[in-house]
């Protein structure tokens, strides 16, 4: 199986830390499977598109490889369980107790918060809300999930791509906490936005006019002017994809060199 | 290893002659980009393609090979090239992209594809990543400034420019002018400073004229996919090929610009960290080789 899925996304076996990959089956064969909840807060549901969409692998994924527990859509169950992962798609509304007594009892009851998709973890659009809208006027504070629990690691996206999710997966299967430390890095980044191409990189005398952003935006807010980075504000979400993707925000040399085989 | 992790590195040209004609050095980058298109190993490429002004390079993607050669020669300005991956693949819709980037670029499109974020289905439609050797690169109006400062051409009169020998190069249909190197310093975009990598150390396969003779390029073959392509291309006697000089002119000097560039950068990414400024990149007490792209 995982065999499989390293074949689906294309990545090689880990020479490094065991001998074959006979083993690596053999050992996540022997692991439990993690028990996985979704906690569906303010989101439009496109995260678990991204992560349905990977139709040949979804099948055993869900069934062979881990438990879901827990979730809206994916399991007949009221009361929140004991997981091993919650994956949390949607920021939180300060002014929806339910979201907010989710989120805390998830925090409580997962060994690890996921924040999937950057409504969780960077805010993404919901940012722009300022309420005043039916159903609930008064639901007018957005945040991402970060600011009122920890969160142990972050896949912004809006959505993240089918791809990131399950490598994603096939890490945490395996352990492999190389491949997971950008994902628990980027924890820590809620504050996102187009701008942060301006401030971060361009004002930092880093930006090299490669068009990595332009190429990553969601939305299609950016464009290359005179070799720089140019945001239409307007169609900008908030998702942080662009300053995420860019190779001069932060480097993963070795896992590169890995994949690439070299 | 100053000069990445390679399987074969040679000099190679075009057997094409109208190829020769056309390119910057070996025509090395066209003729494998016509051949993949020709096989179809790729179903179109993203170059540095013209646009409505002159030496101003755009992102284009070729469909044809006489798209590839209308892009061929190299332009000393910025060209976004991995933009236009994106309509590529979702407006063109093509399966198998071929790409040719700068280092820069390769790293972006590397990193993209082992964290494609929010990157959805392309990472895989890269089928050939053609990297380009980089010294730095220059905004377009420091390009046109020292073109008409410097070389004292109209910037519409250049047929061709050109980096070797310590000297930039401007060809016109009359005359071939040509200034000291050094003298463009300053007019290089900053964030080049910082960057570790001469030869596109990523790519599946580089190519550039340091360490080759005219009209040749040097050629270094990394990845599996390049290794496949080359071969074939070189089966194909779309691609010829001699030994690289070992020696001053040939891999010594290849050598020596590439760790001169990496030993540049990593004075300036310590300067960077002691000044508590942002940097992508390890410092040089912080890795085991300190001239390593990490």
């Amino acid at each position: 199986m995982i065999a499989r899925i390293k074949e689906f996304l294309g990545m090689e076996a880990q020479p490094k830390e065991v001998a074959s990959k006979q083993e690596v089956e053999k050992v996540a064969e022997e692991k439990a499977k993690p028990r996985i909840g979704y906690i569906h807060l303010s989101g439009c549901t496109g995260d678990v598109m991204s992560l349905s969409e990977n139709y040949d692998i979804l099948a055993p994924l869900l069934t062979e490889m881990v438990d879901i527990v827990y979730g809206q859509t994916l399991a007949d169950v009221w009361e929140m369980p004991e997981m091993d992962v919650a994956l949390v798609e949607g920021s939180v509304c300060l002014q929806d107790e339910h979201s907010v007594k989710e989120l805390m009892e998830a925090r409580e009851k997962a060994g690890l918060v996921v924040a999937l998709g950057s409504c969780a973890a960077t805010g993404c659009f919901t940012r722009y809300s300022r309420g005043g809208q039916q159903a609930k006027p008064n639901h007018e504070s957005f945040v991402p999930i970060a600011d009122l629990i920890k969160v142990d690691a972050a896949l912004p996206g809006c959505p993240p791509s089918p791809e990131i999710i399950a490598k994603t997966v096939v890490a945490v299967i395996n352990g492999d906490m190389d491949y997971l430390q950008p994902m628990i890095d980027l924890a820590g980044y809620t504050e996102a936005g187009g701008s942060d191409l301006q401030n971060k990189v361009v004002n930092q005398a880093l930006c090299i006019g490669c068009g990595t952003c332009a190429m990553a935006c969601q939305t299609r807010a950016l464009d290359m002017t005179n070799g720089r980075p140019e945001l239409n504000e307007d169609r900008c979400v908030k998702c942080g994809v662009c300053y995420v993707q860019c190779p001069r925000s932060w480097w993963p040399a070795d896992q590169i060199n890995k994949d690439l085989g070299l | 290893m100053v000069l990445g992790t390679y399987k074969q590195i040679t000099l190679g040209r075009s057997t094409d002659k109208q190829i020769q004609k056309i390119s910057q050095d070996g025509g090395i980058v066209t003729a494998l980009l016509c051949f993949a298109l020709d096989e179809k190993i790729i179903d179109g490429a993203v170059v540095a393609g013209p646009s409505d002004e002159m030496w101003k390079p755009e992102p284009t993607v070729a469909m044809s090979s006489d798209e590839i050669m209308a892009a061929a020669g190299t332009k000393y300005t910025l060209s976004p090239n991995n933009m236009m991956l994106k309509q590529a693949v979702r407006q063109y819709g093509l399966e198998k992209v071929g790409i040719v980037t700068i280092p820069c670029q390769t790293m972006g499109i590397r990193k993209m594809q082992s964290y494609p974020f929010g990157v959805r289905f392309m990472a895989d439609k890269i089928a050939l990543d053609i990297g380009i050797c980089c010294t730095e690169n220059f905004p377009f109006e420091s390009l046109r400034t020292f073109i008409s400062a410097k070389a004292g051409v109209d910037f519409d009169l250049v047929e061709k420019m050109d980096i070797g020998k310590g000297k930039f190069w401007v060809h016109t249909q009359d005359e071939v002018i040509n200034f000291p190197i050094k003298e463009t310093h300053g007019y290089e975009q900053n964030g080049c400073k910082v960057c570790l990598d001469l030869v596109s150390e990523l790519s599946d396969i580089s190519t550039g004229s340091i360490g080759a003779p005219d009209d040749w390029s040097a050629v270094q073959v990394r990845t599996n996919i390049g290794e496949t392509v080359f071969k074939k291309a070189v089966d194909a006697g779309a691609i010829e090929l001699k030994p690289i000089d070992e020696g001053k002119f040939g891999l010594e000097m290849l050598t020596k610009l590439a760790k001169s560039k990496k030993e540049k950068a990593m004075k300036v990414i310590d300067e960077r960290k002691a000044m508590g400024l942002p940097v992508p990149y390890k410092a040089s007490n912080e890795k085991e080789d300190p001239l390593a792209n990490v």
